[in-house]
């Protein structure tokens, strides 16, 4: 895939970002039904300090890099 | 190493937490271990400070070690500071991380905001970061080098029904200076040589550009447990394509948490990487290292964590605590990596295998 076609991708991403401006969208979930998302097992990330060593791990070992949702630092593990 | 800044959801600060953990990976005659600290605590209505210290202690007999140098051990510190701040839907944060080891020091700048929209179903997250990075080299006090390196985000985390979330990451990563490893060497054919080839040092471009588009779609299922599946897709100007894609689960069961994970990752080799080349500097770049070369890595997790602190029985104020322990176990097949360590003539030498383990134990405090 190209920086073009990756970018091609952007802009629905940038688009829809776009229509938050727009107030005409209610929310089809309401604040009272989200109590199963609320549940602590349905956190994204549970454990950050564990996910960040993992992810580490994964970044010394392979070659692809980024795309989950975290700023990265720098080590010399290569 | 990452220090997370920001939550999934805008309009609401990260819990405050301690976190001691305790990592250890072992594999390819590499042990590494060591602590990471966490603690964060919220400063006002609208400020949540964070810290992390990390440790790497490494002892490292690898393949590459054992073929072109000799076993060592080496250290490396991280410490990060960051903060956020929130005002009504918009969170925006900073990080500051700093490593240091006896040949690499390594700086780290971010900033990130997260915008709540539709009604906190949506949050909406850019983010950027800029390293400086030090090379230097054991063998040579005079070499010094520098990298930069820049990441640009946009995430956009999205409440789908009332039981599924997913999240949208696109990060461009760019990086430009010394990218290489000053101690690895690549190897060519060599008639004059009795193993019939020799070795020389690595040379890289000198700049990188990575884009990566990661997705994650979570399922709360009726009988309180959650599914998760999560898909990667990477490309880089070193032409290394990638697919990573995992599926896991999590169980609940009173004050105990079991969950499971498997992982698959598969990606093509840089365009300067051989495993032999056919000559003294035959191409303009050159390198060997196995990370950059054809592989498919599996990984299977297993976890579990027990809540011994909770809101009826909380200590003082430690509303809840949880002890934890994962294991992974991480195996990696090579398609274009020869195991120099056999004795095979040329040309036939096995292809090679990593198989590591990878174990955390930690302890969580909420406060």
């Amino acid at each position: 895939m190209t920086t073009r076609h990756c970018c091609r991708l952007l802009l629905p991403l940038l688009l829809f970002a776009g229509l938050a401006g727009c107030s005409g969208i209610e929310p089809w979930v309401k604040p009272y039904e989200r109590g199963n998302l609320a549940d602590p097992i349905m956190a994204l990330d549970v454990d950050p300090v564990s996910s960040a060593y993992v992810q580490h791990v994964f970044e010394g070992r392979e070659g692809a890099r980024g795309g989950e949702g975290a700023s990265g630092g720098g080590c010399g593990c290569n | 190493m990452l220090v997370l800044s920001g939550s999934a959801l805008a309009g609401v600060l990260p819990e405050d937490r301690v976190d001691v953990l305790y990592h250890l990976y072992q594999g390819d005659g590499i042990e590494i271990d060591g602590p990471s600290i966490l603690v964060r605590k919220q400063a006002g209505k609208n400020i949540s400070m964070v810290g992390n210290y990390y440790v790497d202690m490494v002892s490292s007999a690898s393949i590459d070690v054992i073929t072109t140098a000799s076993p060592y051990s080496e250290e490396r510190k991280q410490w990060s500071l960051g903060m956020d701040y929130l005002r009504g839907n918009t969170t925006m944060s900073v990080s500051y991380t700093s490593s240091a080891e006896s040949d690499f020091d390594a700086t780290t700048y971010s900033f990130s905001v997260s915008q709540d929209m539709f009604g906190d179903l949506t949050t909406l997250t850019l983010s950027y970061a800029l390293g400086d990075d030090i090379v230097g080299n054991s063998n040579d006090p005079t070499f010094e080098s520098e990298n930069d390196r820049q990441h640009y985000g946009i995430g956009v985390t999205q409440i789908l029904t009332r039981n599924m979330v997913a999240s949208l990451n696109f990060e461009t990563i760019t990086d430009e200076g010394f990218l290489n490893n000053p101690y690895r060497l690549v190897r060519f054919l060599d008639s004059g040589s009795t193993s019939g080839y020799s070795y020389e040092q690595e040379l890289y471009p000198h700049t990188r550009t990575s884009n990566a588009l990661g997705m994650r779609v979570k399922y709360y299922l009726p009988y309180r447990a959650a599914l998760e599946g999560e898909y990667r897709y990477f490309t880089d100007t070193w032409d290394i394509e990638s697919h990573t894609a995992s599926i896991a689960y999590v169980h609940p069961l009173g004050p105990w948490t079991f969950s499971a994970k498997y992982r698959y990752h598969d990606q093509t080799s840089a365009h300067f990487y051989r495993d032999l080349f056919a000559g003294s500097e035959a191409t303009n770049f050159r390198g060997r290292d196995k990370e950059l070369s054809s592989l498919t890595s599996h990984t299977s997790m297993l976890g579990v964590s027990y809540e011994f602190i909770s809101a009826a029985n909380a200590w003082g104020f430690i509303k809840k605590g949880t002890v934890n322990a994962s294991m992974h176990q991480l195996n990696i097949n090579y398609h274009d990596f020869s195991d120099l360590r056999s004795a095979a003539t040329i040309g036939n030498e096995p292809l090679y295998h990593l198989d590591a383990d990878v174990i955390q134990l930690f302890f969580s405090f909420w406060y």
